[in-house]
C-alpha cells in the first residue's frame, strides 16, 4: 500500500490546531451511506497512522421510512495520537445529513463542538418526519455548538453531474461530499479512499468518477471558501512497528476460525443460519473455499447446530455462529454435543434481548444462557473476546480447547465487537499455536473404547472411515469407557462428574488472570467481553488522578483462570460492570463469596468511559 | 489421492453389533433390520465407510444394532446431523433411519431441506402411523378419527402422506416398501442405496403393540392382491389376484379398470420412474386404500446434482503441505488493505 498524505492545501494561511484525540460521528438516514463514509474515514485514519476505535450504530430495518427517526444510522470513530480503547464518549464533530439525524444525535456533541448539517435536507417535510415544528437550525436548540450549514445536496449535484448518472445516482454520492469536508478538516489523505472507490466501483467508471469528484469537491469546497476558521491535526500515534490492517470483530472471528482449522491440519466446516449481528462471520467464511472452508447455510438454527455436530463426528473442525435467539434454539443439540463429547465451536454474537429484542444493538445478556441454558448438567467451556482483534485470538483458543479436550466451546462476542473495528497488528503464522489432532487408527487388537479418557479427560476422536473402530454414539447416557447406552445410577453420576471434570481441567491450559492498574488498590474492577476498552480507559484515568484502582478482565469465563479467586479476594472492594442486569456477578459472588457490586447498563449501547469513572468514584467514596 | 481398500466379502452377520436388540417381540422393525443387513454386503462398501444416523423413536434405535459407525441423535434432527456429516465427508455412505413422528412431525423441516439439496444418502422412514416410544399417541400419518390416549374422541388432525411430501420437496428418488414383503423390501433397499442423491423410502411398518393391523389390508392373504400394486419401470399398472385389474388415466385422475371387454394393457397408465416431471409419480402417491390399491416399489428415480459433491468441488479441501500452510495463513491474515508502521 502506498503511503498517502493529505492533498496540499491552497490556503496558505490555514491554521491547524493540534488535538490528541478526536471523536467524529457521521449520522444520517439509513440510505445516506453513513456506514460507508465512516468506514472510509476509519481506513484513511488508520493508514495515516492514528490509533482508531469505531462504533457503528444502525437500525434493524434495512430501510426504515426515509427521513424518519427510526431510520437514523450513525457511525462514530475515535482517532488519536496515542493508544485508545473506546470509540469515545462525546462527539467533537458531527455530520448530520437530515433533521432526524440531527435531532437524535446532537446531544452527544460536546458543548462548543462542531455540527455540520446538510441544510438542503431541512425541508418542511423532513422536519415533520422528524417530529419538528421549527427547524433546529433556526431556533436556539444548537446555540452551544458551532453549526455549519452546507448545501450538500446542491453541491453534490453540481459535482457529480456530467458523468451520466441518474438524479438518484447523483444524490447517492453526497456521503462522499461530507467525507471530503471532514477529510479537509482533519487533514486526512484522500488517496486510500479514492483507491477504495476505484476498486469497488471501477466496473462502472461513471459511478467511480462521480464519487471521486464529489469527494474532492467536498475537500476543495472547504479549502476555497474559508468556511472554517481553522482546521485540525491529530498527529500519528506511536504504534509498535509491524504490518497492520483494520479489522472488525466478526472478520477477526472468521479469520481466527479458518486459521485455527489449518493449525489443526483440518478443514473448517461452518453450519450457520443468518442472524444479526453474527451474519458476517458466515459471509466472511463463505468467501474462503480456497482455505478448505465448507459453508453450509442451514434451514434453521437447529439444523445449523446439528450439522455442526454431524461434521464434528465426521472429523472436521466444525463451527456454528449465531446470536442470542439462535443460541436458545441450538440448546438441545449443544447438549447432544456435550453428551457425545465432540469438538466444535459455537460463536454467539450477543445482542439486546429477550426474544427478538434489539437485533442491531449490543448487550452481554447471554452469559447465563451460555453457562446454564441447556437441560441437564451440561457444562462447556465459555470464552469471551474483549476487543475486535481479540476475537481472532479467542477464536483460535476456542478451537484449540475444543479439539484438545473433545468438547463444544462457546465463544461470546457481541454486536459492539462484531461491527466495531480497530487497527490490528497482523501476527505471523509461525507465532500462532499449533494443535495437531491425532485420530486413533486402530485399537491394537483390543475392543475399541470410545469413552476411555486421556490425562486431559478427553475421549478419542475416532472418525468414520477408520477400520476396526466402528462405534455408535448418541444422546442417551453413556457407559463409562465403552460408550454403550447405560441407565445405571452410579454410572450416570460418574459420567456427569467426568464431563464436569474435563471442562474444569481446561484451566490447566489457560493463562493466569493479569492485574492491570494498581495491584495494591483498594478497588478492583472486574470486566468481561467488550467492556474492556471503557474499563481500561476509566481505570487509567482514575490512577492518573491519584485514585487507586485495579482492573482484571476475564476472557475465560468457564473455567476461569486458576488464580481468579486469589485475585478477587485480594481487594477490599469489587465492582463488576456488565451490559446486563448482573450475570457474571452471580457466579463471582457464589463461587468466591465476595461482596461484589454490579454496575449495570442495558441500553443497547456500550459503557461510556465516564459511566465507569462515575462508578469508580462512587465505589471509592463509600466507606 | 484415494487408495482403494481391498473389499473383503462381507456377510449379513458382519453388520450385527454386540448390542441386544430391544424392540417389542413381533415388531416390524426386526424384519427391516434383517433386510438392511442382507442388502449391505451386496453394495461392496467397507463397513467402516458406512454411517447410520437416527433421531428419536423406536426406529431410531436402529444404529445401535449395526456394526458400522452410528449416531443416535436427537428428536427430529437426524437429517440435519447427517447433512453436516456427509458435507464434511462426501466419501462416506450415509443412512438415515427415522419414523413418521421423528421425520414428519418434529423433524419435518429438516426432511424437506435435505431432500431438496439432494444430499446423497438413503432415508428409511418407518411409517407405523403411531407414536410408539411414548406409548401410543396419534402421529402425523394417523388417520382422522383415530382414537388414542391424546385423541380420546378421535383425532381431528388431517394426515399427510410421506411420499407426496417427498415429491413436493423435489426428491430425486422416492419408493415404498412393506416390512413383511422381505423380497420386495430387499429390492427397494438395494435400489435406494445405489441411487446417487437423497433416496427416500417409506416403509409400512406394523406396530403390533399400539397400532396393530394398520396395514392388514396390504398384508392379509385375502386382500393383498387387490390392495397392492407393484410398480415396474416401463410396465403398465396392473394388480389383482389374476392381474385382471389396472389403473387408467381419466383426464388427470386415476381410475380402476378391469382388463378385457375392450380394455387392453395398452390403455393403462405405464410407469416411468425416470420421467423428468414428477406429476405421474405424485399421482401414484395419492392412491390410497380403500379407494385404490397402494403402489409399492420405485416411484421416481432421476439424476440431479448432489449438494455435497458440488460444494466439495468448489472448495480446496486438501490441506497444504506443512511449509505451504504457513504461507497460506499469512496470505489470509494479510488480505485486504494493510499498512506498515516502521
Amino acid at each position: 500500500m502506498a503511503t498517502s498524505t493529505a492533498p496540499t492545501s491552497k490556503r496558505t494561511m490555514v491554521e491547524r490546531k493540534e488535538h490528541a484525540t478526536v471523536t467524529i460521528r457521521f449520522c444520517g438516514d439509513s440510505g445516506d451511506g453513513m456506514q460507508l463514509a465512516g468506514t472510509q474515514f476509519t481506513n484513511s485514519s488508520s493508514i495515516f497512522g492514528n490509533d482508531v476505535a469505531t462504533l457503528p450504530d444502525f437500525p434493524a430495518e434495512i430501510r426504515a421510512p426515509a427521513g424518519s427517526l427510526p431510520g437514523v444510522s450513525g457511525f462514530q470513530i475515535n482517532f488519536s495520537s496515542h493508544e485508545i480503547h473506546t470509540p469515545g464518549d462525546r462527539v467533537d464533530t458531527m455530520v448530520a445529513m437530515n433533521p432526524a439525524a440531527l435531532k437524535t444525535n446532537y446531544k452527544d456533541v460536546v458543548p462548543g463542538g462542531i455540527i455540520l448539517v446538510n441544510e438542503d435536507a431541512f425541508s418542511k417535510t423532513n422536519l415533520q418526519k422528524a417530529g419538528l415544528d421549527v427547524s433546529p437550525l433556526e431556533d436556539a436548540t444548537l446555540r452551544d455548538y458551532h453549526v455549519y450549514k452546507l448545501p450538500m445536496g446542491k453541491l453534490t449535484t453540481e459535482a457529480a453531474s456530467g458523468f451520466g448518472l441518474s438524479n438518484k445516482g447523483v444524490n447517492r454520492c453526497k456521503n462522499f461530499f461530507a467525507l471530503g469536508v471532514i477529510c479537509w478538516l482533519y487533514e486526512r489523505p484522500l488517496a486510500p479512499i479514492e483507491s477504495w472507490i476505484n476498486s469497488k466501483m471501477g466496473r462502472t467508471p461513471a459511478v467511480a468518477d462521480a464519487n471521486t469528484a464529489t469527494l474532492r469537491a467536498g475537500w476543495n469546497y472547504c479549502d476555497t471558501i474559508e468556511l472554517f476558521p481553522h482546521a485540525y491535526r491529530v498527529a500519528k500515534a506511536k504504534i509498535a512497528p509491524g504490518t497492520y490492517r483494520k479489522i472488525t470483530g466478526n472478520e477477526a472471528t472468521a479469520i481466527g476460525l479458518a486459521t485455527a482449522a489449518r493449525r489443526a491440519g483440518k478443514e473448517l466446516f461452518i453450519g450457520s443460519y443468518p442472524i444479526t449481528p453474527a451474519t458476517t462471520i458466515l459471509e466472511t467464511l463463505a468467501a474462503m473455499p480456497q482455505m478448505g472452508v465448507k459453508t453450509f447455510q442451514a434451514e434453521d438454527e437447529i439444523a445449523a447446530m446439528c450439522s455442526t455436530v454431524g461434521a464434528a463426528f465426521a472429523g472436521a473442525c466444525a463451527v456454528t455462529s449465531t446470536s442470542g435467539p439462535g443460541l436458545a434454539l441450538k440448546g438441545e443439540a449443544m447438549g447432544l454435543a456435550v453428551m457425545t463429547e465432540l469438538p466444535m465451536v459455537i460463536v454467539n454474537v450477543q445482542r439486546g434481548g429477550p426474544s427478538t429484542g434489539l437485533p442491531t444493538k449490543t448487550e452481554q445478556s447471554d452469559y447465563l444462557q451460555a453457562m446454564w441454558g441447556r437441560n441437564g448438567e451440561c457444562p462447556m467451556p465459555v470464552l469471551a473476546a474483549c476487543t475486535p482483534s481479540d476475537c481472532f485470538e479467542m477464536a483460535v483458543e476456542a478451537m484449540r480447547i475444543a479439539v484438545q479436550y473433545m468438547t463444544p466451546v462457546i465463544l461470546l462476542t457481541d454486536g459492539y465487537l462484531a461491527n466495531g473495528s480497530e487497527p490490528w497488528k497482523i501476527p505471523k503464522s509461525s507465532s500462532l499455536p499449533r494443535f495437531d489432532v491425532v485420530h486413533p487408527t486402530n485399537s491394537n487388537g483390543e475392543a475399541f473404547l470410545p469413552y476411555k479418557r486421556n490425562e486431559r479427560g478427553a475421549r478419542p476422536w475416532a472418525i468414520p472411515g477408520t477400520k476396526g473402530l466402528e462405534h455408535r454414539i448418541g444422546g442417551l447416557e453413556k457407559q463409562a469407557e465403552t460408550g454403550n447406552v447405560n441407565y445405571d445410577p452410579d454410572n450416570h453420576q460418574r459420567m456427569i462428574c467426568e464431563r464436569a471434570d474435563k471442562v474444569a481441567k481446561v484451566a490447566d491450559s489457560i493463562p493466569d488472570l493479569k492485574i492491570d492498574g494498581n495491584p495494591d488498590a483498594e478497588l478492583l474492577v472486574v470486566g468481561w467481553g467488550s467492556t474492556y476498552g471503557a474499563i481500561t480507559t476509566a481505570v487509567e484515568r482514575a490512577n492518573k488522578r491519584g485514585q487507586k484502582v485495579a482492573h482484571v478482565h476475564l476472557r475465560y469465563l468457564n473455567p476461569m483462570p486458576k488464580n481468579t479467586e486469589d485475585v478477587m479476594k485480594r481487594f477490599k472492594k469489587v465492582i463488576v460492570p456488565e451490559m446486563n442486569m448482573g450475570q457474571l456477578i452471580i457466579k463471582l459472588r457464589s463461587d468466591f463469596l465476595i461482596d461484589a457490586k454490579g454496575i449495570n447498563k442495558v441500553q443497547g449501547k456500550p459503557f461510556l468511559v465516564s459511566d465507569i469513572e462515575a462508578a469508580i468514584e462512587s465505589a471509592l467514596g463509600e466507606g | 489421492m484415494k487408495v482403494e481398500m481391498p473389499v473383503e466379502p462381507l456377510k449379513p452377520a458382519d453388520f450385527a453389533s454386540d448390542q441386544e436388540v430391544r424392540w417389542c417381540p413381533g415388531c416390524g422393525d426386526y424384519a427391516i433390520l434383517a433386510q438392511v443387513k442382507k442388502t449391505l454386503p451386496g453394495l461392496g462398501i467397507p463397513k467402516e465407510k458406512i454411517v447410520f444416523i437416527s433421531g428419536i423413536g423406536c426406529s431410531s434405535r436402529f444404529p445401535y444394532y449395526m456394526n458400522t459407525y452410528g449416531f443416535h441423535s436427537i428428536h427430529g434432527r437426524a437429517m440435519a446431523v447427517a447433512s453436516g456429516l456427509k458435507i464434511a465427508r462426501p466419501d462416506l455412505n450415509v443412512w438415515v433411519v427415522t419414523g413418521d413422528g421423528d421425520g414428519l412431525s418434529i423433524g419435518g423441516n429438516h426432511l424437506l431441506h435435505a431432500i431438496r439439496r439432494n444430499i446423497d444418502m438413503t432415508v428409511l422412514l418407518f411409517n407405523n402411523r403411531i407414536y410408539g416410544l411414548t406409548k401410543g399417541q396419534y402421529s402425523p400419518t394417523s388417520e382422522v378419527g383415530k382414537r388414542t390416549k391424546t385423541s380420546p374422541r378421535g383425532s381431528v388432525d388431517f394426515p399427510l402422506h410421506p411420499l407426496s411430501v417427498a415429491i413436493g420437496a423435489e426428491a430425486s428418488f422416492v419408493a415404498r416398501a412393506l416390512d413383511v414383503d422381505l423380497k420386495h423390501l430387499g429390492y427397494v433397499l438395494e435400489r435406494a442405496a445405489k441411487h446417487k442423491g437423497t433416496s427416500f423410502v417409506e416403509i409400512y411398518q406394523n406396530c403390533n403393540i399400539f397400532n396393530d393391523g394398520a396395514y392388514s389390508y396390504a398384508t392379509d392373504k385375502g386382500t393383498k392382491h387387490d390392495t397392492r400394486l407393484i410398480l415396474e419401470h416401463g410396465k403398465p399398472l396392473i394388480f389383482g389376484k389374476d392381474r385382471e385389474k389396472g389403473i387408467r388415466l381419466n383426464c388427470t385422475d386415476p381410475e380402476i379398470v378391469t382388463l378385457g371387454d375392450g380394455i387392453s394393457e395398452d390403455d393403462l397408465l405405464f410407469h416411468d420412474e425416470k420421467a423428468a416431471e414428477p406429476s405421474l409419480a405424485y399421482l401414484l402417491t395419492r392412491m390410497h386404500h380403500p379407494n385404490f390399491p397402494e403402489a409399492f416399489g420405485v416411484f421416481r428415480a432421476v439424476e440431479r446434482p448432489c449438494y455435497e459433491y458440488v460444494l466439495d468441488e468448489m472448495s480446496d479441501s486438501t490441506p497444504p503441505p506443512q511449509g505451504a500452510e504457513d504461507a497460506e495463513i499469512d496470505a489470509l491474515l494479510n488480505s485486504g488493505d494493510t499498512w506498515v508502521v516502521d
